[in-house]
């Protein structure tokens, strides 16, 4: 509908929907594109409702991980000493890729359930809300290293010239944590209680995931078990080219890039299975 | 009549929901989908086979709960059938009750935006027709307001606004007159029949057998997710005020 009809104009646009068919990628992506103007609209009104319009909301939205890394460098600097020296640069860089992905996948939830009338008066591409959410968490992700950029000045951690691999880094973050928030909303349509379970569970899955403590304190024998967890490889994938100044291993990026378009793949499977039922519980 | 001159065509199309539902991943875990699976089907639609021609304009009418609102959702491919096809050609506009999708947070004039993007119309496209909906919709004092501060009329009048001046191919309206006043309501009933002059589909769902009457050539009578009658306005019309008179 984005090219303007008139009255009597060419009826070409046909949309035909046929009970039972699931939802085609190339159909949605083309259907998000024709919608670029709605998806600009849904990020505009996640960040001005979340900064309030003002610099006081930004604040507040930074306020949290600063925080936090105020009380784990007082608790842990000392004691990672050695390990990792600028603990709150190796703190806040993997905190940045962690935040957005649990941020985004409790967002989306929620912007479903928000959304959910809207969806039963307009005929939008479904996952479009879910893209919006992803959209707008990384945003946030910049202005987050903005600020951690200007924190690594102060305090004199260096600013590496592997920065540069950075937009790759969140590249593949935003596609695993769009995958994963896909799966998680498609869910939480259909189960009310979805959404708390995933909330509660990411604090455990927070300490979980080396972001307070270096991976280096487990042993090596453990080692492999945390390693099961995709979100050691999406934080490192951040971490590297900030903290330590290197390009991730190709160990890192090679099954960074496997879980981030493996999660892409799932959750539109999810995804679209469950699309043509959602109006039913929503 | 070639069928690529229909706006709107349902081929059996039924949308149905299960009677139990599972509301929590817990339950589902415990007592697994059989319950779900075994209970009955519940009807928003059953079966429903019709075609509205470009530049028809069309009533629907029927007691609450008998499936007028899925029959427009469905036409508008809101919702997919659960059985059969449903089929739009052109640009579909519909306005459902109740505020078409606005943003209680937002201005009256950010939501003319919004709005417009969720059917599709990018923000040039708004902002040339943005005079003409503030004008129309008649709430222009409290245009930049928070919609949340808005009455239920003026939401209708600024989403009839909106929805009206994009020059959508088919219209769908889902009693949203019967919450205007009454100078609003003869404004729409003005544009609406100037939309169905210019060759415009226009489907009104509204228990105002009279407006209904005045606009629509056509009437379709749903009752219990059945369509019971479909013909000439005055016809249908007249057998429906029979039948709700003998049923009192
Ligand atoms: N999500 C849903 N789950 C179960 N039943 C539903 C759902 N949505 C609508 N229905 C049923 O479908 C029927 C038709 O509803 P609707 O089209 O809204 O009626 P109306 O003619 O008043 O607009 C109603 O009986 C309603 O209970
Ligand atoms: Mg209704």
């Amino acid at each position: 509908m984005s090219t303007a009809s008139s009255f009597g104009a060419s009826h070409a646009l046909v949309r035909r929907t046929v009970a039972g068919e699931p939802l085609r990628w190339t159909s949605e992506l083309r259907d998000l594109r024709a919608h670029a103007g709605l998806l600009y609209e849904l990020v505009h009104r996640d960040l001005t409702v979340r900064y309030k319009r003002s610099v006081l909301g930004f604040l507040w939205t930074m306020l949290h991980p600063l925080l936090l890394m105020l009380i784990f460098t007082v608790v842990f600097a000392t004691m990672f000493r050695e390990r990792a020296p600028h603990y709150e640069t190796y703190f806040l860089s993997a905190y940045v890729a962690w935040n957005f992905f649990a941020q985004t996948t409790v967002n989306a939830m929620a912007s479903v359930a928000w959304n959910g009338p809207l969806m039963k008066r307009v005929r939008v591409p479904q996952s479009i809300f879910t893209l919006s959410i992803a959209i707008s968490g990384l945003v946030n992700v910049g202005l987050s290293l903005l600020v951690l950029f200007a924190i690594m000045l102060v305090v004199g951690a260096p600013l590496h010239a592997t920065l540069w691999f950075l937009p790759i880094s969140l590249l593949l973050v935003g596609l695993f944590t769009f995958g994963t928030a896909l799966a998680l909303t498609a869910a939480s349509i259909f189960f009310g209680d979805v959404r708390e379970m995933v909330q509660a569970g990411m604090p455990a899955l927070l300490y979980l995931t080396p972001i307070i403590y270096p991976i280096s304190i487990i042993p090596d024998r453990f080692r492999w078990l945390i390693k099961l967890n995709p979100l050691v490889y999406i934080v490192e994938i951040v971490r590297d080219p900030i903290y330590y100044g290197i390009l991730p291993t190709p160990e890192t990026l090679g099954v960074s890039i496997v879980i981030s378009l493996g999660a892409v793949c799932i959750g539109w499977m999810i995804f679209r299975h469950m699309a043509p039922r959602f109006h039913a519980h929503l | 009549m070639n069928a690529a001159d229909n706006a709107i065509e349902l081929e059996n199309v039924s949308v149905r929901y299960r009677a139990a539902k599972i509301h929590s991943f817990k339950a589902a875990l415990v007592s697994g989908f059989a319950a779900h699976r075994k209970s009955e089907f519940r009807y928003g639609l059953r079966d429903v086979t019709l075609a509205i021609p470009h530049g028809e304009a069309v009533g629907i009418i029927g007691p609450n709960g008998a499936g007028k609102s899925t029959l427009l959702r469905v036409a508008a491919g809101i919702i997919p059938p659960s059985l059969g096809t449903a089929l739009s050609r052109g640009t579909v506009a519909p306005v459902m009750e109740l505020g078409t999708g606005f943003e209680a947070e937002l201005s009256g004039r950010e939501n003319i935006f919004f709005n417009g993007a969720l059917l599709g119309c990018s923000r040039a496209y708004m902002r040339a027709r943005a005079d003409d909906i503030i004008a129309f919709s008649g709430i222009a004092a409290s245009i930049d307001a928070p919609l949340r501060t808005y009455s239920t009329g003026m939401v209708a009048r600024l989403a009839f606004a909106v929805a009206t001046a994009i020059e959508a191919d088919t219209i769908l309206l889902d009693e949203i007159l019967a919450v205007g006043d009454a100078s609003f309501r003869r404004q729409c009933q003005a544009r609406i029949e100037r939309f169905v002059t210019n060759g415009a589909t226009v489907v009104v769902v509204s228990h105002e057998l009279d407006v209904v009457a005045s606009l629509c050539s056509r009437v379709i009578w749903v009752e219990e997710a059945r369509v019971v009658a479909d013909g000439p306005a005055a016809d249908v019309i007249a057998r429906y005020r029979a039948r709700t008179a003998s049923g009192l």
